[in-house]
């Protein structure tokens, strides 16, 4: 089921949580909201579920419009919440059990969804404790298998590798990337690792609009402009290997890093690069060019620029 | 339907599970039966086979009890946020409201099936106007359902349970006693809509054997209104 999000719009007395968005998410698309606290991704999220009533503008959920169908669509979405609220005086089964029976999973195949969430989630050993006796990676598994229960077409994770441990939060990533080869996935994070190793697409909404859209990719590429490369070159003294980095034509700056080990970091005029011109330069003068490492825009960078002001 | 019954179970059953039902029972029938049987103007001072005075002491009983009940159904679910997650389930705002009223509702019934003993007791060792000793049970299970639903009211209203108890002891109290007060400080029209207000005397008509349908419309707009009360103020979260 696809996603549609019109010109949303939500107003809180007199802050705008989300300002005229625009998003459309596809079948089988894991979609990551990045932002700042405060942002409107949590706001964006609750109106997707039909916690919060709409602003204005409109969400389409395939071709129903949750203005309307609200109250209908609510089977097709399975939600984990930012708190990850759950009943912490009921035992696990139970209220897996409660919350497979609320989303209207047929009697005969609750028992066997609750078995299979239990197994995915890895809940086995603490499946008949209750909920307040887990602690915060146990009951963030809770919320997630809740929120699945019902095989639902389209999941909305709020921050849903919180509180769990670096193994878990590897095998939720996956159990999250299996899912969303047949399902839409919005899951939000601050954690920008996780964006880039479980989503296909990452929106970035800052003040309740959004301002980058793509893959982790295409937002580097945005923003990359000039490339920059580290090298470290042998056989030669630093001035001298200064001095011919800079008559190469495509580089703009040579740095001087490290003296005694001739380190330098090499910018490259925007749009071109300077890989292959230095290494050529090596082999005409002799020398032995042993470290060359292309410095990556990291998505934390993009993140700044964009949303600090 | 079927989904207001999954609502009412998980209720009923964190009533058990939480002891507030056992305590509850015990209370209640610890209270009623010692004003009953053993203290004060018992059952014995009647000098008929009657249940009058266990139903006059189970109207104050339930009155204090209920709201103490109905305090967590809402606010409780608001403060820890797991309402967010009842309502993003396939869930109506109206299905939340009706299932939780009817938890309660089941809990009353339950104490009000311990009391039968008492009936049987009475029938025993006299002549029991069965009729009326009907009449008096659907009497306190309407007036019971009138509590919860203002119950259920005040504890959509705030996120502290505290504050939903005090609030639905308050508006049960103009209910229960000062309508009643009112009605006898005023005279014409004001004295006789304080009177139709008052519940005191609608429930007292129903524990004498009568039944009036008066009194079971006025029963019945309480518990509707307080219901639409609740789920208005649970779809309220829309339009903020």
């Amino acid at each position: 089921m696809d996603i549609r999000i019109e010109n949303l719009t939500k107003q809180y007395g007199s802050q705008r949580a989300v300002d005229n968005l625009s998003i459309q998410v596809r079948t089988g698309e894991i979609v990551g909201f990045l932002g700042p606290n405060g942002a409107g991704k949590s706001t964006t999220m609750k109106m997707i579920t039909g916690y919060l009533g709409i602003g204005e503008g409109r969400i389409f959920i395939g071709d129903k419009s949750v203005n309307e169908h609200g109250d209908e669509l609510k089977k097709h979405i399975g939600y984990l919440p930012e708190n990850n609220p759950l009943y912490l005086d009921m035992p696990v089964v139970d209220y897996l059990q409660f919350c497979a029976a609320l989303q209207g999973v047929a009697a005969s195949c609750i028992d066997q969804r609750i078995r299979s969430m239990v197994k995915k989630c890895g809940l086995n050993a603490e499946k008949h404790k209750k909920i307040g006796e887990l602690s915060k990676g146990y009951r963030q598994r809770v919320g997630l298998a809740q929120a699945m229960i019902h095989d639902p077409e389209i999941l909305i994770l709020d921050e849903p590798t919180t509180g769990l441990d670096p193994n878990q939060i590897v095998e939720i990533r996956k159990l999250i990337r299996d899912l969303g080869k047949e399902k839409t996935v919005i899951l939000s994070t601050h954690i920008l690792p996780e964006v880039e190793a479980t989503c296909d697409r990452i929106l970035i909404i800052n003040k309740g609009k959004i301002v980058a859209d793509g893959t982790a990719e295409n937002l580097r590429k945005q923003s990359a402009g000039q490339e920059i490369v580290k090298i470290k070159i042998e056989d030669a003294t630093a001035e001298a290997i200064q001095h011919e980095l800079r008559r190469i034509k495509t580089v703009d700056l040579v740095e001087l890093v490290d003296k005694n080990e001739n380190r330098f970091e090499v910018q490259s005029q925007s749009g071109s690069s300077s890989k292959r011109a230095i290494f050529n330069l090596c082999v005409e003068k002799g020398w032995v060019l042993t470290e060359l490492i292309p410095l990556e825009t990291r998505l934390e960078d993009i993140f700044r620029n964009l949303t600090v002001n | 339907m079927h989904v207001i019954w999954i609502i009412a179970k998980r209720e009923l059953l964190s009533f058990f599970d939480s002891l507030i039902a056992y305590i509850m029972l015990v209370l209640f029938l610890g209270f009623s039966g010692f004003f009953t049987w053993l203290f004060g103007s018992d059952i014995f001072f009647a000098g008929q086979a009657s249940l009058e005075v266990f139903f006059n002491i189970a109207f104050w009983t339930l009155f204090f009890f209920i709201p103490a009940l109905t305090m967590r159904l809402l606010a409780e679910e608001k403060k820890t946020g797991t309402i967010e997650l009842l309502l993003t389930k396939a869930v109506t705002d109206r299905e939340i409201v009706v299932g939780k009223f009817l938890s309660t509702f089941l809990l009353v019934g339950i104490a009000l099936i311990c009391t039968l003993p008492y009936v049987i007791t009475v029938a025993n060792i006299g002549m029991l106007d069965v009729g009326q000793a009907v009449c008096g049970y659907v009497g306190l299970l309407l007036m019971s359902s009138a509590y919860i639903s203002i119950g259920l009211y005040a504890s959509s209203i705030t996120s502290n349970q505290i504050v939903a108890f005090l609030l639905a002891l308050t508006i049960g109290l103009f209910f229960h006693l000062l309508f009643g007060i009112l009605a006898s400080n005023f005279s014409g029209i004001v004295g006789q809509v304080f009177n139709t207000l008052s519940l005191s005397n609608h429930f007292e008509s129903m524990s004498r054997g009568v039944v009036d349908t008066r009194d079971l419309i006025y029963f019945f707009s309480i518990i509707l209104i307080g219901l639409f009360l609740s789920e208005l103020s649970l779809t309220k979260r829309n339009t903020q």
